[in-house]
């Protein structure tokens, strides 16, 4: 990873010096291992710029306010699942290419440091990574542990798409080469799982999952498809503002719209359910979009190429009629 | 000093749940968070911290304040109801116990809010020492003893039992409730030992104490307009996390519920002054860009709090350390802006 | 969830007798039309559907579904023109993608998918109009009062 991490500065400092571009949307180490924080780094401290295992928020939405400048080129990092989300705002004109570029950076896997602490690891002050990249050692206030790599990893990595890149002007080490990806399994298991069980069953899961949701908006903020210049949940003219959820009414209510208003659209890269601060499972919210949609109007990958138009703005005459939700079986 | 074993704590919870409502650390799909007790209820006292503070038993995330009815061309107004009966919050750690004081300081100094007022005359602590601090706790910095919280009742777990001790009035009453499944408790030494134990880890802590003298000898103007605002605030969402999470934020909005149906409900919610919608209720939010929201934020905590009510507007629970989506948090606005300091 | 929030699951134990409300989005061009077409032919529906005129099928936006289950529909129906007979040629069919997924996600939440309906009535048909307005009154009566997406302040 540290090698990575000085091949990505050093080329980040020669695009840099040729005039080309003039800042990178980068990350710089926190307090501890874990609380990175993304931040527009220029030739002046690049060098305090990090990469490493918990470089994982997908950096594609601060394209859209990073501020803007007419001459040079704001250089992004993509991980292979964040270039679609960025090839999304691209087709949604929510961002230029012409003025940012993008760098592929290989990924194998983000770690979550909520994993390793729900394996009763506590007092977490560092955490290294050995030569081969597959065992952690976390170092602690109550003494070292040894994890995996793959037991740690963020929900979103056990569904990887793979470590192709569907968009950049460069790749870091081309996807051929790079380090392989973690291994996916089923990313729609879960909505099956979900969809089998009895109607009281599914309500009651949700009830208690969503009734965990404090609205601190987290969710809407980091979805790079959430781009609305204002959210219909922040438009007192809308009927339906509101700063917390004041029953479970409001509840359903705001997550029902927020995964619809990006359905279509949804990458699923996962930062919905990343970001919650109450682990609350928003993807499969999201997921159950992308399995209707492909399931009823054929597999569609939002982001997958630029300038496509999604399946909620297009159609087809032959449609399933609505009823057909009745008919499934589950 | 009084004590319980472990294994018996249900017939504590409910012979204070016999007696009025007892909120307590409880387990929700996965995540611990203050719950009403109602016996079914996966009590987690071995839980660090909820992830909402115990801040919501006091001043909920949301509240009904007075309802309209509206009958043809007339109003009825029904006022709230302030709480009228007690209730105990268990479980709840030195850092969140020291937060009330300093709600105590908004709501309780004139205009007095009723409502929060009810709330505290009534609400009965009962804190809980902590036995396993992590790297994310800076209570020290405030002065909190981790190992001696405040509260109405004090309580240790130890050598699986929990100590009891009542501490005021209201303590003592909840106390003679209860007297019936605590024994008395005439070795205390593993409350002491754990204490010691403790206070070694704490002294381990990478940033259990910090120091905010700059914050307090500096003209605010100056640290206002001292330029690393603008690379600490970037990359901010502009999300709530870290206002809901935090014990000591107290910023609310208040909103009306139109049901359609002749009946308006005002109500008082929380709100952030992170949001870009943040005092809309009067014309405009003044705080246009992203960096003044997030300033405002840590101004308000380490630098008007302690001009105004000589006392910073946090107490290191750590909470904005685990939950920020990237990263940020008031320990790095502390070391980065009063850095000198350290 | 507010922490000192009652809990609401249950429910007073004599329940009044119930008179279902039922929301219907109706398009201004085909399926209002057919409404008027169903009243002026005498044919019978019944009187708890409150019809909301849209300009299109095409305008329901699901929070308009949402917060007719708010403020105390027990059932929502959304009728528009057949397909292929749009005034504005597409607007139903982007509509049945919409619903479609919108009625699935209600499903997979756990709410009952009946309460929600959509059907094609043209501006001819009122006597389809005051069948499918009976039929769906009777699958709503027989569900019972709408307890899993309502909110309480809006309850009588």
């Amino acid at each position: 990873m540290r090698e990575m991490r000085d091949k990505l500065v050093s080329r980040v400092k020669e695009l840099l010096a040729d005039g080309s571009c003039d800042r990178v949307i980068g990350w710089r180490a926190g307090e501890f291992c874990y609380d990175v924080t993304p931040e527009i780094f220029t030739a002046d401290n690049v060098d305090e710029m990090i990469f490493d295992d918990f470089c994982g928020p997908n950096q594609s939405k601060y394209l859209v306010n990073a501020p803007k400048s007419d001459d040079k080129k704001i250089i992004v990092l993509l991980k292979p699942c964040d270039s679609y989300s960025y090839n999304e705002l691209i087709t949604e004109h929510r961002i230029q290419p012409e003025k940012i570029h993008a760098i592929g950076v290989p990924c194998t896997g983000m770690v979550d440091i909520d994993k390793i602490r729900a394996k009763g690891i506590a007092g977490i002050t560092g955490i290294e990574e050995d030569e081969a990249g597959t065992m952690l050692t976390v170092h602690t206030i109550y003494g070292d542990s040894t994890v995996a790599k793959k037991d740690v990893l963020e929900d979103r990595c056990y569904f990887c798409k793979g470590k192709k890149h569907v968009a950049g002007d460069e790749m870091l080490v081309p996807d051929e080469e790079a380090p392989d990806t973690p291994e996916a399994g089923d990313r729609m298991a879960e909505v099956a799982r979900l969809e089998a069980m009895a109607p009281q069953e599914r309500f009651d899961f949700w009830r208690s999952q969503l009734s965990k949701c404090i609205r601190c908006n987290a969710c809407r903020n980091a979805c790079p498809a959430c781009t609305c210049r204002t959210c219909v949940f922040d438009n007192p003219a809308s009927g339906v503002s509101a700063k917390v959820n004041v029953n479970s009414f409001e509840e359903n209510m705001f997550h029902i719209i927020r995964a619809f208003h990006v359905a279509g659209r949804c990458t699923d890269c996962g930062e919905c359910s990343r970001v919650c601060p109450q682990n609350i499972p928003l993807h499969l919210l999201n997921r159950k979009f992308i399995k209707d949609i492909d399931e009823l109007y054929g597999t569609f990958q939002a982001g997958a190429e630029p300038d496509v138009r999604g399946p909620l703005v297009s159609y087809t005459e032959g449609d399933a009629e609505a009823s057909v939700v009745l008919r499934r079986e589950n | 000093m009084q004590k319980i074993a472990v294994n018996d704590l249900d017939r504590l919870y409910s012979a204070i749940a016999q007696a009025m409502r007892l909120y307590l650390p409880v387990e929700v799909a996965g995540e611990v968070e203050f719950r009403p007790y109602d016996g079914a209820a996966k009590v987690r006292l071995d839980a660090l911290q909820t992830v909402k503070s115990a801040k919501d038993a006091f001043f909920p995330i949301s509240e009904d304040l007075m309802k309209f009815h509206k009958e043809q061309k007339s109003f009825t107004i029904e006022p709230g109801k302030e709480l009228d009966e007690d209730f105990a919050i268990l479980g709840v750690r030195a850092c969140d116990a020291r937060s009330f004081s300093i709600l105590d300081h908004v709501f309780l100094t004139e205009p007095r809010d009723g409502f929060y007022a009810a709330r505290r005359e009534h609400g009965i602590v009962v804190s809980l020492a902590c036995s396993r601090p992590e790297e994310t706790c800076f209570c020290q910095t405030f002065g909190i003893d981790p190992t001696n919280p405040e509260g109405d009742v004090v309580t240790w777990l130890a050598d699986g039992n929990l100590y009891w001790e009542p501490k005021t009035e209201k303590g003592q009453k909840l106390t003679d409730l209860v007297k019936d499944v605590l024994t008395d408790a005439e070795d205390v030494s593993a409350v002491e030992k754990q204490q010691a134990s403790v206070r070694d880890i704490l002294k381990k802590l990478p940033i259990g104490k910090l120091n905010l003298d700059y914050f307090t000898s500096t003209d605010q103007l100056e640290i206002f307009h001292r330029p690393e605002w603008e690379e600490l605030s970037q990359g901010c969402l502009g999300c709530g996390t870290c206002t809901f999470v935090c014990p000591t934020c107290q910023c609310y909005d208040i909103r009306d519920f139109n049901n359609g149906d002749g009946q308006i409900t005002r109500y008082r919610c929380w709100d952030s002054c992170m949001y870009s919608d943040f005092t809309l209720m009067a014309a405009v939010n003044s705080r246009k860009t992203q960096m003044q929201r997030f300033r405002q934020r840590f101004m308000h905590k380490l630098v008007y709090a302690p001009l105004n009510k000589n006392e910073f507007s946090c107490v290191g629970c750590g909470r904005c350390l685990r939950k920020c989506p990237v990263g940020k948090n008031i320990v790095k606005v502390a070391k980065k802006i009063g850095g000198d300091a350290q | 969830m507010q922490l000192t929030e009652e809990k609401t699951a249950g429910e007073t134990a004599v329940e009044e007798e119930y008179t279902p409300l039922i929301v219907a989005f109706c398009c201004n061009w085909c399926s209002y039309s057919g409404a008027d077409t169903a009243g002026s032919s005498r044919f019978q529906y019944p009187a708890n559907i409150k019809i909301v005129r849209v300009p299109c099928s095409g305008r329901v936006n699901p929070l308009f579904i949402l917060r007719a289950f708010q403020r105390g529909a027990d059932g929502v129906i959304i009728c528009g023109c057949h397909p292929g007979d749009c005034h504005y040629t597409t607007g139903n069919y982007y509509a049945r993608r919409r619903m479609t997924l919108l009625f699935s996600m209600l499903d997979y939440l756990g709410i009952e998918p009946e309460r929600i309906r959509m059907e094609w009535v043209s501006a001819a048909e009122g006597a389809k109009f005051a069948a499918v307005m009976n039929d769906f009154a009777a699958t709503i009566n027989r569900l019972g009062k709408n307890r899993k997406l309502r909110d309480l302040r809006c309850a009588k």
